[in-house]
């Protein structure tokens, strides 16, 4: 009797190993992949902000004081066009002075100074392919450091390979006018307040 | 320059000194190889700046204090 159920069991176990193997064999991986060390990279909520603030720094040093203030006061930094016949063929400024707004991650802005006409948007982009660090945007004043030194250094490589679009197409040329207003307004400061400052020298050395 | 981390030390050097100098040009061409661009940040008369774009080490003025590299710029969106 009890051979016969023994001998039952085994043919039973043998049918029935095709299905109980394979499920098995996944558990066991399941468990071996539960188990495994995976390393895992530690979100660091601080590290843009401190990527942020060398990048600060970085610009800091490389613009000048008045520079530096614009950027510091009213996010946005303007440079002077020095191509004869204004930044691109399409906006052709006729030898009129023109100058460009640079703002972080947003395209740069070419306008003309004495009407504040907008000419043109330049889309451009700084991307690091390599992604070392999860990321391809540079810090919002390493974007506008590389912008600045991309203009000031070769002003007609850097328009050529941005992509021009008519202005309104990604920053509202209102908005745009009122930082136009603001600079003005900021400017007008400045030059008071450099002013102030140069007329004591002035007075003490007289005195 | 690097995306989430600012402003990174490469290498640092007296050009004055030939170790040195050997050392500054392998890690600049290194840079460009890469794919950066690479600007020296100038002085200009009357309190301006402004920088130049530098393509080969020989244009890197002698008194420069540094370089900086940036990924090369790309049409945006």
């Amino acid at each position: 009797m009890l051979l016969a159920l023994a001998a039952t069991a085994l043919v039973a176990l043998a049918l029935l190993s095709d299905l109980i193997v394979p499920r098995a064999e996944q558990s066991w991986q399941r468990l071996r992949a539960r188990r495994k060390k995976v390393p895992t990279l530690v979100y660091d909520p601080g590290r843009e902000r401190r990527a942020e603030s060398r990048a600060r720094s970085l610009l800091r040093s490389c613009v000048n004081e008045e520079e530096w203030a614009m950027y510091r006061d009213l996010g946005l930094l303007r440079v002077w066009g020095k191509q004869a016949e204004g930044p691109d063929e399409d906006s052709g400024t006729g030898g009129v002075a023109y100058a460009y707004l640079i703002y972080p991650h947003r395209p740069i802005v070419a306008y003309l100074p004495q009407t504040r006409r907008l000419l043109g948007e330049y889309c451009i982009a700084f991307p690091d392919e390599t992604r070392p660090y999860g990321s391809v945007r540079l810090p919002d004043s390493d974007d506008v450091l590389a912008k600045w030194m991309a203009l000031t250094g070769d002003e007609r490589r850097l328009i050529a390979t941005a992509n021009m679009h008519l202005p309104g197409r990604q920053l509202d040329p209102n908005r745009v006018k009122r930082d136009l207003w603001r600079l003005a307004q900021w400017e007008r400061r400045w030059m008071r307040q450099a002013a102030e400052q140069v007329v004591p020298t002035q007075a003490d050395a007289a005195g | 320059m690097k995306p989430g981390f600012g402003e990174v030390m490469i290498a640092e050097g007296d050009i004055e000194v030939s170790d040195d100098e050997a050392r500054l040009v392998e890690e600049f061409r290194r840079q460009l190889d890469a794919g950066l661009w690479a600007a020296v940040p100038l002085a200009g008369p009357q309190g301006r700046r402004e920088s130049r774009m530098v393509q080969a080490f020989e244009d890197i003025p002698r008194d420069a204090e540094r370089v900086i590299f940036f990924p090369r710029a790309a049409g945006g969106r």
